[in-house]
């Protein structure tokens, strides 16, 4: 054989290896390498889920009236991809639709664009221009149709009848959330959205189809688990022409409890309207210091039931209708909401930061008794009192010569409460930021349950504020670097447009660079009065006036009050949960509820709002606000509870923006007590005994729900466990939630 | 002294010794001591594992069907039979008898291409390259032209000549002449898989021949050309989205994308260890369409995993290694050269059928050698077996 030969069959063996090794890798890489992704694909392949979404459950007030419940209706929905697919892009199709639903074209093809998009004249599309920040696989709802027009939906039927018109376009029956009493409790009942392609991605989600609802804001989205029940899946194996072979298994659905409220739908209706009117009342009223009308462009009102921290009713005003969620909230539906400056979509109950004013003088009371003041002693309570060369003074300068505690809080003297203060403040070292400061008035307001969140069951709630020394110091470590350089350098920025705004700018830098970590005798003075620094949310008063009420314990807020079953076979009932003790004693909180009492009568500063009310059949304690903010007309604040004697229920409500304590809040608490107990003319909304039932409606055989105490066949008491740690209602699981699985027989 | 007058006569009688046929089979020079065992062994596996997957590939299809769901199962081990018969008839023929044959086999295959193109031929799967015959029989003649192929080449280029270490010019345009005749033809099916066979035995039988490395390179940089500026006017769309799916396997995953897309997830699903055979969920769903032919290495990898689909691989590599083996080893230049282009033969088509599965190389209507199910390439395989045998018997340089 020759040389040449030879060589090339040595060549011939290279390319053999070299083919072999490649083939080996290539088989390993997808193999070993990419198997899992493949496996996915092979079983995604093979088996199609088809999902039998779970009814959700209703959402009651405590007697079993529904608050959010569901129907049917026909939902039309345009899916992008197909319409892009046709010839012209879809714009035949569009018009013939936009003829159909009486949307323009032009919008339909706004909302279809996904989020993020450039669109033809250059802009991107977003909330403003409307887009889907959906999955673009995903049909859009354009328009829900209810099916009490037979005859809107007759008309738009017609798409289904005309299918090869509408590429793209489907007109379903869905069942949809409906709300019988419209914008009524809508920011505790929150609303539904369909999830995102991006959060089917995550773990929690993993086993619910893109676009199906979840729970987007109050108690639907807290409880949403529980609400949503389980979809019933059929898992069928199929070949590669879809032809059934077999199935793997089947999961049935089971509808979701239903869940019900503490809420009572009469009172809120109430406190609704009481707010909207008190809010109205006061901006056709005349701010003669700022020389308009008060703005006053929201409030809030909240009863609480103060033995359990069960919510009765908790208003938010403006409102808006959660019915404008259902099927897709429209672009400019919800463009309108979030524009609003009062800020419909959020809950001024939990996600509103405030100044308590003087409503916070039982804080300030209890924590000068704590430092060491006589309880039933006398204090001057002069116009003005000079802290540092500053003079703090009573509201309007009032005098009232040397009063007792009860006197303070009636006539709401800022004097004493100063003085009292400063005093702690000097005890506890002054200026000097020593660790030894007893910080007597942070503690207390701290025990009460502020500068913490209350732990509703409600998502995004606000923790409010409380400043001492320590935070002053902390604050200053943080920030001082930037502040102590602008402090050198100025706002040369600013001060090319604005020269005057940038020198203060800078004057406040160099204070805060060179006295930032120094907690004032100011900052104690005005913390005594519930000014300067301190941050309440309504809920947080609420809380802390009806542990006032009740002797001393704090609770945490409740909205929920049990879960029913759809069937009625099982419930389950939530126990209060203590948040904890306030630090007073038993002693100073009697003082305090008798000396409240005072308020609302003559000589208090509740007494306007308060006059005729029939005090002995049932006796007010409350206090009020007016907390002043810089710019700005007052807060109007009434916190208070009844029976002062046996206190059941607590009344919070703030205006802000609308004057006085006594001329905007308190008029609407009382209209709210009237309601409640029947005065006025008007029925009583609590039942015998001045109390609101207290056990689960129930399920009557035919499904229809029945006020609490109707007698039925009687259902298995489900076993709970008290929710030992509050914050778990808002986080993971809840403890029962397994209980709830395992006694209905659902998969575990 | 020696007395060379008197003439020397055996002690014994001088006639045949009577040889028992024991002693015949374990002779030194016997078929049975002389064959390469290892070759048969490997080509024996393959043969068997083929059948396994076959079976599993088509079962589940058969029991849809009403039919006997070991039916391909069967007709394989027929294939196999048949294929053994004339891979040992290609074995014990005559070296010289078989040079004399070169051109009857050579001359029968132009013929049965023609009879493709002619209405004789009929399509089958997209492919017009079948002869259908009475009684349910099929020929596919483009099989047995790669066998022409092999010995026309080693035939004409393995003319002993003294002095020259290879073919020379002539030699190389006599031999692409002979093969221009049946690649024309398979071409005009057209066949596009077929033809690039030809020109990798043409290039392998070249090579090894010691033609001119201007030859063998040239040929290569032409074939290089033709497929890169030609062929994409030549060929149909659907061939060239073939290819284009291979860049991007993502276009069109429910058409031109769907068989490979679909082979990569049964055998990337297939993991380490496999699913177990009759236990692939593409396979038994029949994800994969043509998989007990050209497709039938996705079953390997589906249900054997890459232990076994791996295992395949190594078997493919040794029955190349032992026909390089027999290659250098051959005495003369025809044995060395037939071995060469069937080398080249089941390399290229191994990899090609292989890599398409795998996504790497562009689908083409190649079966695997010895395991994929149809008769035509069984019997040419086995044949081309038969003749490395051949080579491997006749005479080897130690």
């Amino acid at each position: 054989m020759s040389d040449r030969s030879r060589l090339r069959i040595v060549v011939l063996r290279v390319i053999v290896v070299a083919i072999l090794s490649t083939l080996l890798g290539r088989l390993a890489y997808l193999q070993v390498a990419e198997g899992a992704t493949y496996r996915k694909a092979a079983a995604d392949n093979r088996i199609r889920a088809v999902i039998t979404p779970a009814a959700r459950g209703q959402v009651l007030d405590d007697r079993g009236v529904a608050l959010v419940r569901n129907r049917t209706a026909l939902v039309v929905s345009v899916t992008r991809s197909i319409l892009r697919s046709e010839p012209d892009r879809g714009a035949d199709v569009l018009a013939r639709l936009s003829k159909v639903v009486g949307v323009p074209a032009e919008q339909i093809a706004l909302a279809i664009t996904p989020c993020g998009e450039k669109l033809k004249n250059g802009d991107i599309a977003s909330r403003k221009t409307g887009c889907w920040n959906g999955s673009p696989l995903q049909p859009v709802p354009i328009k829900s149709y209810s099916s009490d027009h037979p005859a809107e939906v007759r008309r738009v039927l017609a798409i289904e009848e005309h299918a090869e018109d509408f590429p793209g376009v489907q007109a379903r029956y869905a069942a949809v959330r409906e709300y019988p009493h419209g914008s009524l409790g809508s920011h505790v009942l929150g609303y539904l959205g369909p999830l995102s392609e991006e959060e089917v991605a995550k773990a929690a989600y993993k086993d619910r189809p893109s676009g199906s609802l979840i729970g987007r804001a109050g108690v639907e989205s807290v409880y949403d688990e529980q609400l949503r029940g389980v979809d019933g899946v059929q898992r069928l194996v199929v070949d590669k022409d879809g032809t059934v072979t077999g199935t793997q298994g089947t999961v049935e659905a089971r509808a979701g409890d239903n869940l019900v409220l503490s809420i009572d739908s009469g009172i809120q209706q109430v406190a609704e309207v009481a707010l909207a009117k008190g809010i109205a009342a006061a901006r056709a009223r005349y701010d003669r210091l700022r020389g308009k009308n008060f703005t006053a462009n929201k409030g809030t009102a909240i009863v609480v039931e103060v033995g359990t921290g069960r919510i009765v009713a908790m208003a938010s005003n403006p409102t808006y209708d959660p019915t404008v969620f259902v099927g897709g909230i429209s672009t400019q539906e919800y463009r309108t909401l979030s524009n609003d400056p009062g800020q419909p979509l959020l809950s001024n109950a939990t996600q509103g930061m405030y100044s308590p004013g003087s409503t916070f003088k039982v804080v300030s009371t209890a924590a000068a008794v704590e430092a060491g003041n006589p309880l039933l002693g006398s204090y001057p309570c002069p116009p003005s009192f000079k802290v540092g060369n500053r003079a703090f003074r009573n509201f309007e300068g009032e005098y009232f010569g040397t009063i007792n505690f009860r006197t303070t809080l009636v006539k709401s003297c800022d004097t004493v409460y100063y003085k009292l203060a400063y005093e702690q403040w000097l005890a506890d070292g002054g200026v000097k930021n020593s660790s030894r400061a007893r910080e007597v008035f942070p503690n207390e307001a701290r025990s009460w349950g502020f500068g913490t969140k209350t732990g509703i069951d409600l998502p995004d709630e606000r923790s409010g504020l409380i400043t001492d020394r320590g935070y002053k110091q902390r604050l200053w470590d943080q920030t001082k670097q930037v502040k102590c350089a602008r402090a050198r350098n100025g706002y040369p920025e600013v001060a090319k447009t604005d020269p005057t705004r940038a020198a203060y700018l800078h004057l406040l830098a160099k204070e805060f660079c060179t006295d930032g970590y120094r907690y004032n005798a100011g900052d104690a003075a005005l913390f005594a009065i519930g000014q300067g620094d301190v941050l309440v949310t309504p809920l947080q008063l609420a809380m802390a006036y009806s542990a006032l009420a009740n002797g001393g314990t704090l609770y945490e807020p409740r909205l929920a009050k049990g879960f029913l079953s759809a069937d009625g076979s099982t419930y389950s009932a939530l126990a209060p949960v203590k948040k904890g003790k306030l630090a007073s004693t038993p002693a100073v909180l009697a003082y305090m509820r008798d000396a409240l009492r005072g308020v609302p009568q003559p000589g208090g500063t509740a007494q306007t709002a308060f006059a005729g009310f029939p005090f002995g059949q049932v006796p007010i304690a409350g206090k009020t606000g007016t907390a002043d903010v810089q710019g700005k007309a007052p807060i109007s604040w009434f916190a208070s509870f009844a029976p002062a004697t046996a206190p059941k229920y607590a009344v919070v409500v703030m205006v802000p923006e609308a004057g006085t304590g006594g001329t905007t809040a308190a008029p609407i608490a009382r209209e709210i007590y009237d309601a409640m107990y029947g005065f006025g003319g008007k029925k009583a909304l609590l039942g015998p005994g001045g109390v609101l039932p207290s056990g689960l409606p129930v399920v009557r055989p035919d499904g229809t729900i029945a006020p609490p105490g109707t007698k039925v066949p009687k259902p298995a008491q489900r076993l709970l466990p008290t929710p030992a740690t509050s914050t778990r209602a808002l986080g993971g699981p809840l403890p029962w939630a397994e209980a709830v699985r395992r006694r209905s027989g659902g998969p575990t | 002294m020696t007395d060379w007058s008197t003439p020397r006569v055996s002690p014994v009688p001088l006639r045949p010794r009577e040889v028992s046929l024991r002693e015949r089979a374990l002779d030194r020079t016997s078929p049975l001591r002389q064959l390469d065992w290892v070759l048969l062994l490997a080509v024996s596996v393959l043969v068997a594992v083929g059948g396994l997957l076959i079976w599993s590939a088509t079962r589940e299809k058969e029991i849809a069907l009403g039919l006997d769901p070991q039916a391909f199962l069967k007709k394989h081990i027929i294939n196999a039979v048949i294929g053994l018969a004339l891979g040992c008839a290609a074995a014990l023929i005559d070296y010289r008898s078989l040079r004399a044959y070169a051109p009857i086999v050579y001359g029968a295959s132009c013929l049965g291409l023609l009879a493709v193109l002619s209405p004789l031929g009929s399509t089958i799967n997209g492919a017009h390259s079948w002869i259908v015959l009475p009684a349910g029989f099929q020929i596919q003649p483009s099989e047995f032209a790669k066998l022409a192929i092999v010995v026309g080449m080693a035939m004409l280029l393995g003319e002993k000549r003294d002095g020259e270490s290879g073919p020379r010019d002539g030699d190389v345009l006599t031999a692409l002449a002979l093969c221009a005749l049946p690649m024309g033809l398979i071409m005009l099916q057209p066949d596009f898989g077929t033809t690039m066979v030809f020109i990798f035995v043409i290039l392998g039988v070249l090579a090894v021949a010691g033609a001119p490395a201007r030859w063998v390179v040239g040929l290569l940089v032409a074939g290089v050309l033709v497929g890169g500026f030609v062929a994409p006017h030549v060929l149909k769309d659907y061939q060239l989205d073939r290819f284009r799916v291979v860049a991007n396997p993502t276009i069109d995953p429910s058409g031109v994308g769907y068989n490979t897309t679909q082979a990569r997830v049964a055998i990337g699903a297939g993991g380490l260890w496999g699913k177990g055979l009759f236990q692939g969920s593409q396979t038994q769903g029949r994800f994969i369409p043509e998989q007990q032919t050209d497709f039938v290495f996705t079953v390997a990898g589906e249900e054997l995993g890459l232990v076994g689909a791996g295992g395949i691989i190594l078997v493919l590599g040794l029955v190349l290694w032992r026909g390089l083996r027999i290659a250098s080893q051959a005495t003369d230049p025809f044995g060395r050269l037939v071995a060469a282009g069937v080398v080249s033969w089941f390399a290229f088509q191994s990899f090609v059928n292989i890599g398409m599965t795998l996504g790497i190389m562009p689908v083409t209507g190649l079966p695997l050698p010895f395991v994929s199910y149809g008769g035509s390439a069984m019997f040419a395989n086995l044949m081309a077996i038969g003749l490395l045998q051949n080579v491997h018997m006749t005479g080897r340089e130690l």
